[in-house]
């Protein structure tokens, strides 16, 4: 019961640092989602060949050597850049933290596939003699790297860990950091997801087995959830991470405020491996609306988790015609649409992508959506055009994974 | 090899691990703890060039012969000289 806390128990986001594949700010990314720019090209990876992935152009550099770049993670990489990013926004005083009060909570789909795959690749050439593996695998693999190569980047000694979350590993890591400031464990937190997940032939060849892989003669077509012709993923990487502070901290220090985590829910379907489960996404929703004490209709804007495979993109439907009836007050988008499937990332970086719909009062529209799909069709759904002059203060947040994860959080405008 | 071709694969190798340094001053007779930031997981790696490039195999026991480039170089003599560069 979040709503009715104490404002040392209210959690807020004062910033965020991302990459997504069509921007590396917050400022570019909500210019590409409203311009109706895709991130989506071409990409080749070994053994699977041609394909098509969301990639980001982020400068790696930036906060890094070359040598940390060399040694680390893609996932490491993409945290450190979105930590580092997040924190200057955030405009706190870094030198004067208290870096032992610091929690990093970085939500993953999968992590150590890559180095795995590409250890394997290396010692082929070798006639898979193990004394050429590296001594880099175990650090680089465990699952902790993201967010602990973002402690040793910026000298932080509070806690930090992964959250192994499937794809809804975004929310989840947001939901772990603000329990992890309401228990005290922390008072500033850096909270979200990443993924590298491009980097690994193994989920596109994954996909590709589960029919679950979209192709498409144009990239940046390729993605498109709630479409009748839609044939799949694109698997992207990316990253968003925001600092969360309790609301007396926040205030206290006059901090910008792009909203507040009103409510939460996690579920599972305890049903399947992969298909989704409407009725316990639809449980997850009403928890997390409930919570941050909310009648569904005071639901301003939906940012759906469909993926653009026709089951899990008709189930999710399924759960919002349950939580929302025929409700045209809340507005639905998809910015998977954009940018693909940022898996462990993804959760995060749609939500960042609508946060700013507080302050224009636009909702990004789900595009490449020709032919909908009658099964999708829900009254609020925006299509192909943003939906301007909405007044948005309420955002809930769908991010949905494999094994029957699920995830909702509902952000309101302070 | 040389001695004069170990110590250029030796600088070849620095430039793979080592990006950020510049190695064009580099004092022969000054351990590389000392001039660059080298740790213990970049030693390794030196030995796992070596082990990948010409299949050296370096007992752990004589990791500390390479802390300079000198001492390196002697120590790789050796275990090189029947070695063409390629």
């Amino acid at each position: 019961m979040i709503r009715s806390a104490q404002d040392e128990h209210r959690i807020v986001i004062t910033g965020l640092g991302l990459t997504a594949p069509n921007g590396d700010n917050l400022a570019d990314y909500r210019a590409a989602l409203l311009a109706g720019k895709s991130g989506v090209e071409p990409y080749h990876i070994r053994y699977v060949g041609d394909t098509l992935a969301g990639v980001c152009h982020f400068d790696e550099l930036k906060y890094q050597k070359r040598k940390e770049l060399r040694r680390g993670t893609r996932a490491g990489s993409v945290a450190i850049y979105c930590s580092n990013e997040a924190i200057q926004d955030s405009g706190i005083e870094w030198s004067q933290v208290d870096r032992s009060r610091v929690g990093v909570y970085v939500g993953v789909t999968e992590h150590g596939n890559v180095e795995t795959e590409n250890e394997v690749h290396e010692i082929k050439a070798f006639d898979y003699d193990t004394k050429v593996w590296s001594h880099h695998h175990n650090p680089r693999t465990v699952a902790n790297n993201p967010a602990g190569e973002v402690t040793l980047n910026l000298g932080i000694t509070g806690p930090h860990y992964t959250i192994g979350a499937a794809c809804a590993a975004g929310n989840a890591g947001m939901i772990q950091g603000a329990q992890m400031l309401q228990l005290g464990e922390c008072d500033f937190a850096i909270a979200g997801g990443v993924s590298e997940s491009i980097r690994t032939f193994g989920i596109f060849a994954g996909f590709a087995s589960q029919g679950a892989l979209a192709e498409n003669d144009d990239p940046t077509r390729a993605s498109r959830p709630f479409d009748r012709d839609r044939n799949g993923i694109v698997v992207s990487e990316g990253g968003c991470l925001f600092t969360l502070e309790r609301y007396s901290d926040a205030s206290r220090r006059g901090a910008k405020i792009y909203g507040e985590l009103v409510g939460y829910a996690m579920t599972s379907d305890a049903s399947d491996f992969v298909l989704p489960n409407p009725e316990q996404q639809a449980r997850c929703m009403n928890m997390a609306i409930d919570r941050a004490g909310l009648n569904v209709n005071e639901i301003d804007l939906v940012s759906s988790h469909a993926t653009a495979t026709p089951s899990g993109d008709i189930q999710e439907c399924a759960a919002l015609k349950r939580v929302f009836g025929d409700s045209k007050s809340t507005l639905v988008n998809n910015t998977k649409s954009y940018i693909g499937h940022a898996m462990g990332a993804a959760g995060s970086l749609e939500l960042a992508g609508n946060l700013p719909s507080f302050d224009d009062g636009v909702c990004h529209p789900t595009i490449n959506v020709d032919n909908l799909d009658p099964e999708c069709e829900l009254p609020g759904l925006v299509l192909n055009e943003p939906r301007e002059n909405s007044s948005i203060e309420v955002i809930l947040n769908n991010s949905f994974g494999m094994l029957g994860i699920n995830s909702a959080v509902v952000i309101k405008k302070v | 090899m040389t001695t004069g071709e170990i110590r250029e694969e030796i600088l070849d190798i620095l430039e793979v691990i080592a990006p950020d340094e510049d190695l064009s001053n580099i004092d022969d007779a000054v351990n590389f703890r000392d001039q660059m930031e080298l740790d213990s997981m970049d030693f390794l790696d030196i030995v796992m060039e070596l082990r990948k490039r010409h299949r050296i195999q370096i007992p752990e026991d004589d990791y500390v012969q390479l802390a300079s480039m000198n001492s390196t170089v002697t120590f790789l003599e050796p275990l090189m000289k029947d070695i063409q560069k390629v």
